[in-house]
């Protein structure tokens, strides 16, 4: 499981990787000569793209991200598509757009009368349980029944945490001891949910730094247990990012998704100052799609994700 | 994945072999490497750009040292200049003449105050004190029942109080009588923990400096999380402007993130970071040692800490016994060879060894080994020797057949397994036996760790 996905393509790099190193000295010095181009016009020079290559990096792209998107601006300057700075920015939206809107959406196959899983995972400390009191608001407002399942049995008080959101949710929590196996735990909230016919069964999970190997295979063990239990279960899987989160984002998404088999996004705090634009270096090498932002401690706190409205906030 | 920056040094250096001084020209693809390199880690840009026109002057008209190349030359001044930025200064708290201290705690949300506050506390009862801890989350659900469960598991003191209402006045009654209550129990320390806030949120900013104005605290510490990214000046600058801060914490330094964010955070406050959090058990605080956090940065590895943990945790006297027997004409027996394999698992998993070692020269592949290394094959080898008899692992030629298949069964292994370790110890003993022939350099090429 864990070589399949991605470890297999990083050990040896591929022909086109190669050729793509082989010619990154030429394309470098040709897009110098682009923007020498650029220059010449009056209002698109080399101090525009300079600040739109530190608003990229500076809401946390990445250089690779930030490189990519601004060749692909510098080419179509060059195909003189663009004529003055306010376009040059409307290109450059389109280009991000472009690479949010291009994730891999998988419909839910979810069998009828069974509940539909969903696994939080996450590094420490991004707002997992906080994500879930909030997802379970917002599936109760939609008149759904849901079970929560809490198997974060290692961080202290971490079932007292999202007793009190079941209390606030209407939520029923299935829950064991602290210091108890997870996968325990959710095999019993999958039993309960299903004498009970509820809608959605979410399961909190512990905090894991990507790096922790055992913890990792819990993970794995969890997704094992859920999959015994309905064949295409867990139906999501959810990675819970902090928007502060800097280019560390990508390896957690990357060993997450070995692990856990994450199919989205849950980005949090993104009403700080923080911009989360790690999330399209995610989108674009893993095409993760993000499903959700959390915006406040309140349990309302939490919306669908909206690509227009997130590129736009990059350049606030 | 990183290559690594001496590499990329190296490699925009090729057309400077030959020349002797660096100059703006020739130094000008280096400086665009260790600019990328910088960002990669989450260095603040604008940090980056003062960091690289600091390295640009000092680098200029520099003789390249004889003994270095070009490339390591540059790599030694970065290493120097970010060291400087760091401070030399590392873990001190400062401790009131009159106790209880107080330790605020401060940071955003999940940055691991709640944690932290119980290392610390952890940290400074094993060095003789008495603290006590209280915590003023009154707004996240559960968090005064986290820090409850901390104190318990560490065995410290904890001021709970009653609150009734989720607000200011609150948190100012909960701190006012936690110090009462840390003198009356004659404790030396009292540690704050307080709720996360975001650093624009001004009515929670409020609250943390009416804290400080009723407490008048030592230590005002900045909880941050390693893997932050370019927001790290944002918030950092915020809580010092609001507070003053007089120090940081880096937690969850046992990931994978480079940690520029170090660099970043030491910047805009000027403040030096104290501790760092190494791992989930309450003694993972470590004091900070800015030289190796450069090394990371850089993607140089953490040798030294490697250096430190080895020292702390191996039996010196029965490794160079090993050694010696080794190198002698007796060669080492199966014995020996468990018993060095259970030093080097006290170590941790071979992965976090792995992770520590640089990722240049002749460790430049073992960064991607290390995924494939599986701690369990250590457990088979050392199960494999378990069940043998003590007459058998001193004698291994005697280890015929029928040995094999009762060793097998025993450790749950075949004997194909069996056959392969015997095989590689023999090897290992001839080539250690060899080590004092001048031969041996051209042995080391063909050397292979059983069960690796």
């Amino acid at each position: 499981m864990i070589q399949t996905l991605f470890g297999s393509t990083e050990e040896k790099p591929s022909f086109l990787k190669r050729m793509k190193e082989a010619v990154t000295r030429t394309r470098e010095s040709l897009s110098e000569r682009i923007e020498d181009v650029v220059a010449f016009r009056k209002e698109i020079d080399r101090e525009t793209l300079d600040d739109l290559e530190a608003t990229l990096l500076s809401a946390d792209l990445g250089t690779a991200t930030t490189a990519t998107v601004l060749q692909a601006l510098r080419e179509k300057v060059d195909r003189k598509q663009v004529a003055n700075v306010d376009e040059l920015k409307r290109v450059l939206k389109e280009e991000l757009l472009a690479i949010l809107n291009s994730t891999n959406e998988r419909p839910v196959q979810k069998v009828d009368g069974e509940p539909e899983v969903i696994l939080v995972v996450g590094v420490n400390g991004t707002g997992k349980t906080t994500s879930i009191g909030k997802l379970t608001h917002l599936l109760r407002a939609q008149g759904k029944t849901v079970l929560l399942a809490a198997a974060d049995t290692f961080r202290a008080a971490a079932i007292e945490q999202l007793e009190i959101w079941g209390d606030r949710t209407g939520a029923e929590v299935i829950k064991n001891k602290p210091g108890g196996d997870p996968a325990a735990v959710l095999f019993d909230a999958l039993q309960a949910a299903k004498a009970r016919k509820t809608d959605y069964v979410i399961v909190d999970t512990a905090g894991r730094l990507h790096t922790k190997t055992s913890l990792m295979a819990e993970l794995e063990k969890m997704r094992r247990t859920a999959q015994r239990f309905s064949a295409t279960a867990p139906h999501e899987t959810l990675l819970v990012m902090d928007a502060t989160t800097g280019q560390n984002g990508l390896q957690q998404a990357r060993l997450f998704t070995q692990s856990a088999g994450v199919t989205g996004i849950v980005l949090t705090k993104l009403d700080g100052t923080a911009k989360g634009g790690v999330v399209v270096a995610i989108c674009k090498e893993l095409g993760l799609p993000v499903r959700y932002v959390g915006v406040g401690e309140k349990a309302g706190d939490l919306l669908p994700f909206n690509s227009q409205d997130f590129v736009n906030s990059l350049f606030d | 994945m990183f290559e690594n920056l001496t590499d990329k040094l190296q490699r925009a250096f090729k057309n400077l072999r030959g020349q002797g001084t660096l100059t703006e020209e020739n130094i000008g693809e280096a400086l665009k490497e260790i600019r990328m390199a910088l960002l990669e880690a989450d260095v603040n840009f604008k940090v980056v750009k003062e960091l690289i026109d600091h390295i640009r002057e000092k680098a200029v008209g520099q003789e390249v040292l004889t003994a270095l190349s070009p490339a390591e030359h540059v790599v030694k001044i970065v290493r120097d200049e970010l060291i400087n930025v760091l401070g030399k200064d590392t873990a001190k708290l400062k401790f009131s003449s009159q106790p209880p201290t107080i330790v605020l705690m401060a940071g955003l949300q999940g940055s691991g105050k709640t944690t932290t506050s119980g290392k610390l506390a952890n940290w400074l009862k094993q060095g003789g004190h008495r603290p006590m801890l209280v915590s003023v989350d009154v707004y996240r659900p559960a968090a005064r029942e986290q820090l409850k469960v901390v104190a318990n598991a560490i065995n410290a003191k904890i001021y709970e109080g009653k609150v009734e209402e989720s607000n200011t006045a609150t948190v100012e009654r909960l701190v006012k009588e936690a110090r009462r209550e840390a003198i009356n129990n004659a404790c030396d320390v009292l540690i704050v923990d307080t709720a996360g806030r975001l650093h624009i949120d001004e009515q929670l900013m409020d609250e943390m400096q009416s804290l400080k104005k009723i407490l008048n605290p030592q230590e005002i510490l900045f909880v941050a999380d390693s893997m932050t990214g370019q927001d790290a000046v944002r918030s950092a600058d915020e809580f010092h402007k609001k507070l003053t801060l007089t120090g940081v914490i880096l937690t969850k330094m046992d990931g994978d993130a480079r940690g520029g964010a170090a660099l970043s955070i030491r910047n805009v406050t000027g403040q030096p970071i104290k501790f760092i959090g190494v791992g989930e058990k309450y003694d993972a605080l470590e004091p900070f040692h800015p030289d190796r956090i450069v090394g990371r940065i850089l993607g140089m590895g953490d040798i030294l800490s490697l250096i430190e943990k080895a020292e702390s945790k191996l039996d010196k006297s029965k490794s160079e016994e090993f050694a010696r027997k080794a190198m002698s004409s007796d060669g080492f027996s199966l014995e020996d060879f468990r018993g060095q394999l259970r030093q080097v698992k006290k170590l941790g998993s071979l992965q976090s060894i792995i992770g520590m070692m640089p990722k240049i020269g002749p460790f430049a592949n073992m960064q991607q080994a290390a995924d494939k290394v599986d701690d369990k094959q250590l457990n088979r080898v050392e199960a494999i020797i378990n069940s043998m008899t003590s007459h058998e692992r001193e004698h291994h030629e005697i280890i015929n057949g029928s040995r094999r298949k009762r060793i097998a069964r025993g450790s749950g292994t075949t004997v194909q397994e069996v056959n392969h370790l015997l095989r590689q110890y023999a090897q290992m003993r001839k080539m250690f036996k060899s080590m004092s022939k001048p031969s041996f350099a051209r042995r080391m090429a063909g050397m292979k760790m059983p069960g690796m």
